[in-house]
């Protein structure tokens, strides 16, 4: 660890603070409750300092003879102001400085400054997916001016400007303050953003014979200030007000990026990246980001199923789970199978292994999953957990080593009963015609697939959407999932199924909440002792090995 | 402070009542024989005889869509009519206007737009809070179903209420 920066006295509205050095004035001013609007300035990127919003009132000590601060009757320096406002986000704090942010002038500023910007900015928020969220708007309510003196003709600039395959650009909304060039170039490192033209007929644009198609490009949607930038997904699809906030994280591969699931009356409409320095800075890949619309389909499994024949039918839960007990009690523990999932939570991994335990099976694993990675953010694991599936036992140190041999034994004819969870077994290397082999196959997934269209017993689950749980990202973090929306028809959250079938196989008491589960695994894994899925809070906690620092 | 009420003094005749209620009495009399000799009519003989020619300009019937003197629809889907609705009776499903469409640089439209005249309660915000001035509150007040889903207005059914405005914003008439 280096040592802390030292402490720097600084006023801001007449008030004394202290803050590391280093630290930028618009921060402090933060800090100190004094918030500073601002368009170009973001904490995660450079200070171009070119949309001038955050204009403030700022001083220096005043210095006697001696080159030593003049002190005021209140024992403190005196201030010589610097009669021109300055900006605060391309200057670091220094000892002795003073910030005005609300004086006449600086109030002044942000008029004139807030009225140039609207200038050219058409007044379309009724269509505008950026209305609600939009700092244009929210900064001219509270420093702009009411109305508009502009007369003359506003200037025309491309509108609809495709400028890759997720982004979508409207140029007249845009108001140059250069986020999205910035976030390319020192975050995406994917230079591929920039202005053309000069004066008011300044334009973004892609450079000529490129296009904005970084797996990371979605990012720029998110910290335009404006409407500029629009997502191609979300456009036009939902005013953000109407969208429920719930806080989660990304499934989609072991780093576990923090986000923000907006949803309405049960439907998904977005996912955003949500600030957690240990895990994902600011940002998320676009491949994650948009890896949602399969929980809003309209294939979703409902109702648990059981085979007749050669179709399957509805029956109720007690029914379905009656059948798979009676099927599972047919088999030898060597000829049962469990395929278990990296993608489950924590919980559901740990009442998995209860269900192997309880059938004594030795042929269990999980199916890994990879893909190639990106130096950002996208981990070769494209398992959200299996730093969890490892630590509860439902997975040897090498996922898959096991699943070969299970492989083999259907195959050949050893293995005659199979539990799927959540998994495509087809995709994880049987065929198609050993799975019609087999006595019994207990399926649990959200969508259909070939495997769930040979299960004896199909239990409709639910989607990381639509349940809480936990999970142990590539870095040992543990990170929390939270329901964003309800599950479709008559599935059962992941962790009751698999509850209900260990109860019904060794007569266990029950758990009635997923807590209660919780509480098991810190009662019986040393790691997760003094846990509660309360206590991993918002940005989770480091669990096992040492944490890395986070990208940018 | 303390405060004298001042009463003004009653006179014999105010402090006895009668006569106030034999003044009443007397107007009762007087509009019961009025009507008895068929030189008023009170009664008003719905449905033969309506309210609409004596409805005030400002009445607030059903919530209708009406399109400009282009023929194009006023909504933007923006869905501020869906968020102030107090009971949840508008529900908007928006979309985009094609590429190859003469008010593409409109660029949003209501796909669907639907107005559950059963939970709607006349109040008129959606008029008031509607930035493109697409929805009016008309004079329909005789909203009918035999169904539910008859109750529903869909899209048709609200411009065929609604008709033409003309007249009420040009933001999108200059070139663009």
């Amino acid at each position: 660890m280096s040592e802390p920066a030292p402490l720097l006295n600084v006023q801001i509205d007449g008030v004394w603070h202290q803050f590391p050095k280093g630290t930028r004035v618009i921060e402090a001013c933060a800090r100190a409750g004094k918030f500073v609007p601002r368009y170009c300035y973001h904490p995660k990127l450079s200070s171009p300092g070119n949309c001038r919003m955050c204009l403030i009132e700022m001083g220096m000590p005043k210095m006697g003879p001696d080159r030593k601060p003049e002190l005021g009757s209140d024992g403190k320096p005196v201030i010589n102001w610097i009669p021109r406002p300055q900006i605060s986000c391309a200057q670091d704090i220094a000892e002795g400085m003073g910030v005005k942010t609300d004086s006449p002038l600086v109030q002044e500023c942000r008029h004139g400054v807030m009225e140039f910007l609207l200038i050219n900015h058409p007044l379309d928020c009724p269509i505008c997916d950026q209305a609600g969220e939009c700092e244009l708007q929210e900064f001219s309510v509270q420093y702009g001016n009411g109305g508009s003196r502009f007369r003359e003709e506003k200037v025309k600039k491309p509108k609809h400007v495709v400028l890759g395959p997720r982004v979508t650009l409207d140029d007249e909304r845009c108001i140059l303050c250069s986020r999205c060039i910035r976030f390319m170039k020192e975050i995406a490192k994917d230079d591929v953003l920039g202005f053309a033209s000069r004066g008011s007929h300044t334009y973004l644009t892609a450079h000529p014979g490129r296009v904005l198609d970084s797996n990371y490009s979605l990012n720029t949607v998110d910290i335009c200030p404006v409407g500029a930038l629009t997502s191609t997904d979300f456009r036009f699809k939902m005013r953000v007000w109407f969208l429920k906030e719930t806080k989660s994280i990304c499934t989609s591969c072991a780093t576990g990026c923090n986000t923000i699931v907006g949803s309405r009356q049960n439907v998904i409409y977005r996912q955003t990246p949500r600030e957690n320095d240990d895990v994902n800075s600011a940002w998320m890949c676009d491949y994650g980001r948009l890896n949602f619309h399969f929980v809003n389909s309209k294939d979703r499994l409902n109702e648990p199923q059981i085979r007749s024949g050669s179709t399957l039918e509805n029956v109720n839960w007690n029914t379905a789970f009656g059948r798979a007990v009676e099927e599972l009690k047919r088999y030898q523990p060597d000829e049962i199978a469990v395929i278990g999932s990296g993608r489950m939570t924590n919980e559901e991994l740990w009442l998995t292994k209860k269900l192997i335990d309880g059938l004594k099976v030795t042929h269990y694993d999980i199916v890994p999953r990879t893909g190639e990675a990106d130096d950002l953010l996208l981990n070769t694991d494209r398992n959200p957990n299996t730093n969890g599936a490892k630590l509860l036992g439902v997975s040897s140190d090498e996922p898959g080593v096991k699943l070969r041999r299970i492989i083999d034994g259907v195959s050949s004819g050893q293995i005659k009963a199979v539990i799927a969870l959540h998994e495509d077994l087809t995709q994880a290397g049987l065929s198609a015609p050993s799975l019609e082999q087999l006595g019994a196959l207990i399926v649990v997934g959200i969508l259909p697939n070939e495997t769930t269209k040979r299960a004896t017993i199909l239990l409709p689950g639910v989607s990381f959407a639509e349940k809480r749980g936990t999970m142990i990202n590539a870095k040992g973090r543990l990170q929390r999932l939270n329901r964003a929306i309800q599950s479709p028809g008559n599935a059962h959250e992941d962790w009751e199924i698999l509850r209900d079938l260990v109860q019904q196989l060794t007569g266990e008491n029950g758990v009635y909440l997923i807590e209660d589960v919780f509480k098991q695994m810190a009662e019986n894994v040393p790691q997760f002792e003094g846990l509660s899925i309360s206590k991993v809070g918002d940005l989770g906690v480091r669990l096992l090995g040492v944490a890395e620092a986070a990208p940018a | 402070m303390a405060y004298k009420v001042v009463r003004t003094k009653l006179t014999f005749a105010e402090k006895i009542y009668l006569p106030a209620v034999l003044a009443g009495l007397g107007i009762t009399i007087k509009h019961f024989f009025r009507v008895l000799t068929g030189k008023k009519k009170e009664t008003m003989q719905y449905p033969e005889e309506r309210w609409d020619s004596h409805l005030p300009e400002h009445y607030r019937g059903a919530p209708t869509l009406v399109k400009d003197e282009h023929g194009k629809e006023r909504c933007v889907a923006c869905q501020l009519c869906e968020f102030i609705c107090p009971p949840r009776a508008i529900t908007i499903k928006p979309g985009e206007i094609p590429e190859d469409d003469r008010w593409r640089k409109v660029e949003k439209f209501p796909e669907e737009f639907e107005i559950d005249m059963i939970r709607c309660i006349y109040c008129g915000l959606c008029e008031e809070v509607c930035p493109e001035q697409a929805i009016f509150l008309r004079k329909d007040y005789a909203i009918t179903g035999l169904t539910r889903a008859e109750m529903v207005h869909d899209k048709k059914r609200l411009y065929e209420l609604g008709g033409v405005m003309t007249g009420l914003v040009f933001k999108w008439n200059e070139k663009k």
